[in-house]
Order: structure tokens, then sequence, then C-alpha cells
């Protein structure tokens, strides 16, 4: 272990707690009975698909698109997640043949 | 007087049970491969219980971490679980002592469920969700489990591994393109974050994202509404 086992439990403490804020502000916001204003309902409704197309950049926010091997690996494997997902629209065999593609690319080809 | 209600929503957590499986397994394997063994795995998915979170998190265990980090990212990386209660307030206020356990357990994936299943005729909402939920942590801690353990027994290059989590994105990316509906908040996710990621570098790039996000969506908003209107045919809120 890089850190100590009380360290180690701190961190997941922390990381449990922030998580579970994230969850429960919007019932601390809106108890039972409190009307929601229209403005947050919105945007409630349209950040969802926003975020997940931030994570997918944050995901790929280390790789090197301007040298070589030009994210070649992350690209290849994103194509074959997206048409696999549209051909049979299976959760798993998307994931993971996108997964096992890109390993074997990174490990073997690039 | 549960069973009914868990065997009731079984079959609909079932693309959920193979996708925790493996991307918990990378979880547990990546963990493990910091030195965590399978006890410390099972530890974090009962308490955090959050994908993209414990991944992220991987990387809180090293010398020198800072705390203040450690806030701000888990923070960042599950702001977007603040919306997802929005839509469920009402539901979750009629479920009495489960509603904390609810609230808790409120992954992407759990999520999404509560909105695709409809409530059998013959089992209480109240029991059918809280059972989707349990269900659905059980995978994910099992999956962790397993990927620990297997990690420890069968050492192999996992380099890559990690794309799980990317792929996982991609794939409800994907799947809200298909639903159809306005796509133009994931355009503006998408293409702020790739602007904000080049402008700001890799490290601070996820804060001016979200505010130019939710500045842009809140400024279209008349537009956005409107085309969900004629999209859908039905009347925005």
């Amino acid at each position: 272990m890089p850190v100590s086992a009380g360290t180690s439990l701190l961190i997941i403490l922390i990381v449990a707690i922030v998580t579970f804020a994230t969850r429960v502000i919007p019932f601390l916001l809106f108890p039972k009975g409190k009307e929601i204003p229209p403005k947050v309902l919105y945007l409630g409704k349209v950040l969802p698909p926003a975020v997940i197309g931030m994570l997918i950049v944050y995901c790929f926010k280390s790789v090197n698109f301007f040298g070589y091997p030009y994210a070649a690996p992350e690209l290849i494997a994103a194509a074959v997640v997206v048409i696999l997902h549209v051909w049979k629209r299976n959760n798993l065999l998307s994931i993971g043949v996108g997964t096992v593609l890109y390993m074997f690319l990174v490990q073997n080809v690039f | 007087m549960y069973r009914k209600a868990f065997r009731a929503a079984f079959p609909y957590t079932i693309p959920v049970l193979t996708g925790y499986l493996f991307i918990g397994i990378a979880f547990g394997v990546m963990f493990q491969e910091k030195g965590y063994n399978f006890l410390w795995a099972i530890l974090m998915s009962i308490l955090v219980y959050a994908g993209s979170g414990q991944y992220l998190a991987v990387n809180f265990f090293a010398p020198g971490v800072g705390f203040l980090d450690v806030i701000f990212m888990t923070f960042m990386v599950n702001v977007r679980h603040i919306f997802y209660g929005l839509s469920l307030l009402e539901r979750f206020g009629r479920m009495g002592k489960k509603r904390l356990y609810m609230i808790f357990s409120l992954t992407d994936e759990t999520y999404s469920l509560f909105f695709i299943t409809k409530v059998p005729k013959d089992v209480p909402e109240d029991q059918f969700l809280f059972a989707i939920a349990l269900l659905d942590q059980f995978y994910w801690v099992l999956g962790s489990a397993v990927g620990a353990l297997a990690g420890a027994l069968i050492p192999f290059n996992a380099e890559g591994i990690d794309f799980a989590m990317t792929a996982l994105f991609i794939v409800i990316f994907t799947e809200q393109w298909l639903a159809g509906g306005n796509r133009i908040p994931a355009v503006v996710g998408l293409l702020f974050s790739a602007v904000m990621r080049l402008i700001a570098g890799s490290d601070n790039f996820i804060l001016p994202s979200m505010i130019c996000i939710m500045l842009c969506l809140i400024s279209c908003r008349t537009y956005i509404e409107k085309g969900q209107k004629s999209e859908n045919g039905e009347t925005a809120a």
C-alpha cells in the first residue's frame, strides 16, 4: 500500500461522504412538499447528457492527439464501441469488446 | 414479503449485473495493483459506491495526497448526481425509511433503470425500486471483490483495462443519442469540455467546463425547449 491503512481509510471515508453529499443535496434543498423552481427543473433535465459528454472528454484528457500514435488506440476502440452499440444495443458487449480491443492495441500494437 | 419485489426486479437489472461485474472487476484489479486486497475493495464499494468516482479515487492513494484535492475532484466527478435527485424528489419522498438508502445508492445506472422500468402492478413501488437499488450495489461489490481476488491470484497485464470506464460513458452517450429527443445538451457538453481542455489544460478544465455548459444551457433555454416541444410533441415545463 502506498499510504498507511489509517490514511487509506480516511481517503475512503472522505470520498464516501463527498459522494453521498452530491446525491443528497437536492433532497436537502427541496424537502418534501417544497416547490422546485422551473429553471432548476429545466437544468435537471438537460444537464445529464451534457455531463456525460464532459466525462468522455475527461477520460481522454491525458491522451496526446498531436503526436504518435495520434490517439489511434483510443479513437479505434471508441469507434468500435459506438458502432457495436448502435448495431447490438448490448451494454456488456460494447463495453467488453471495446475494453479488450483497447488493451490489445496499447499492449501489442502501439 | 420482499421476495416478490426482488423476483420482479431481477430481470430489469441484468444489464447492470453484466456491466457492473465488468467495471467492478476492473476497479478491483486497479485497486489491487495499488496494493489493496479484496477486503479494501469491498469496503470501498460498500461505503462509496460510485463507478467513475472509485476509478478516480484509485489515484488518491499516493504519498502526499491533498485532502482538499480529494474533496474537490470527488465532488466534480460526482456533481452530476445533484441533478438526478431533482427528478426523484417525489418518488423517494414516498419511501419512508428506505429513502436514505435510495439517495445513497443513486448511481448513473440505478437512476436510468428507474426511468426505463415499469413497476409491476402486484408489487409495491417502494419495494420494487429498493430491490433494483440493492441488487445493483450487490453486483458492484461482487465485481470489485472478484477483480481484487483475480488480480491477486492471476497476475496479468492489465494495461488499458481502465478503458472500461470510457466505454461505459460512450455507451451511455450513444444510448442517449439513439433515444432521440434534444441532442443539443450532449453536443454542448462534449464541445465545451473539449475546448476547455485545450485552453485550461488537463488538470483544471472541469470547473470552467461546468460553468460554460451551465451558462450555455441556461441562455439557450428557450431554443432548447422549443426544439424538445416540436420533437416530442409535448409541452415543456
